[in-house]
């Protein structure tokens, strides 16, 4: 299998709002963004899309937090279940969860 | 033999090496840490016995108080639904507050093996399990474990059948992660203290299971 091709590109200031409201069950994409600083989302997994596993609760952004920033608005985070196979192409049956923000995910 | 060190020239009294003073100057995040910690100090933020009791604090929590919680959901059904539920509430409920994190408790069943890592750095159950091992830390186990679970499994010993489902967890942001192994066989009518014993650091990160 030939893995999705993925073209980062730079996020515009400030960050991109994420659709709000996803719930468990629903497919959703990590967006292939580039964004500098303390980014809570690894690198393999943008854009990879994957399952809502669960809604984990609002937090405040630890993207700013990290910037001595409120973090506030406080952003969803949702546990993402994908398979070994989306992420690495190598059929695995297999599954990686992984915390991803709401401004990180895009509907599908 | 522990005394057969060939260098005898540099032998303590005791038959070891001396191990090196460090006079190396300290590096730059050394010299920063001291320099917080003093400002913080001199406007009575804290003081250093608050700091000294934090870190004493941190070097006392130890895997056998995951092993407690383990134990306790193995022998108290409503724990562990209460558990499953919410991580932190039931850990608290137990004494082992988690603080400001969430945790997350997830279940090995049969054909299902669960495995946590931290790839963006090493986050960590602290509360519940203490210190995490070097390897947790290391950047062979963060790559690899999200890649080819089975063979860094199998590294440490535990080899899964193909029929059995690996869960890798990446722990990216603020919950943490307690696996919670199998009740092994062959351990009908022990009570939670003796449970405890057998629940094992790395069965609650999920590099090994529970084995009586």
């Amino acid at each position: 299998m030939t893995l999705p091709h993925v073209d980062p590109l730079p996020f515009d200031p400030p960050y991109p709002q994420g659709a709000p409201g996803f719930s468990a069950g629903q497919t959703v994409r990590v967006r292939a963004g580039v964004a500098p600083g303390h980014v809570r989302t690894p690198w393999y997994l943008r854009g990879r899309t994957g399952v809502i596993e669960r809604v984990c609760g609002a937090f405040a952004n630890p993207e700013e937090l990290a910037y001595n920033r409120d973090g506030l608005p406080a952003r969803v985070l949702y546990r993402v279940r994908f398979s070994m196979d989306e992420v690495w192409g190598n059929g695995g049956t297999d599954t990686i969860d992984a915390e991803i923000f709401e401004h990180w995910l895009e509907a599908v | 033999m522990p005394h057969d060190h060939h260098d005898h020239d540099h032998l303590s009294p005791s038959g070891h090496p001396y191990r090196p003073d460090n006079d190396h100057p300290l590096t730059h995040w050394q010299t920063m840490e001291i320099a917080v910690r003093e400002i913080l100090i001199e406007k009575g933020i804290t003081d250093a016995g608050t700091i000294n009791a934090q870190v004493a604090a941190m070097d006392g929590r130890t895997p056998a108080d995951g092993a407690r919680v383990v134990a306790r959901a193995w022998t108290d059904a409503e724990f562990k639904a209460r558990l499953l539920a919410d991580g932190s509430a039931a850990c608290e409920e137990m004494g082992f507050p988690v603080d400001a994190m969430k945790l997350v408790v997830i279940e090995n069943t049969p054909g299902v093996h669960n495995v946590v890592v931290c790839t963006l750095c090493s986050c960590y159950p602290r509360n519940i399990l203490g210190l995490p091992p070097e390897w947790y830390k290391s950047r062979a186990y963060r790559s690899r474990t999200v890649k080819e679970p089975r063979k860094v499994l199998a590294e440490f010993g535990l080899e899964l059948p193909d029929s059995t489902q690996i869960r890798v967890h990446d722990s990216t942001a603020d919950m943490r992660y307690l696996v919670l192994p199998e009740r092994p066989g062959g351990t009908d009518g022990w009570d939670a203290d003796r449970l405890a014993a057998i629940v094992s650091r790395d069965s609650m990160i999920g590099t090994a299971v529970a084995e009586a």
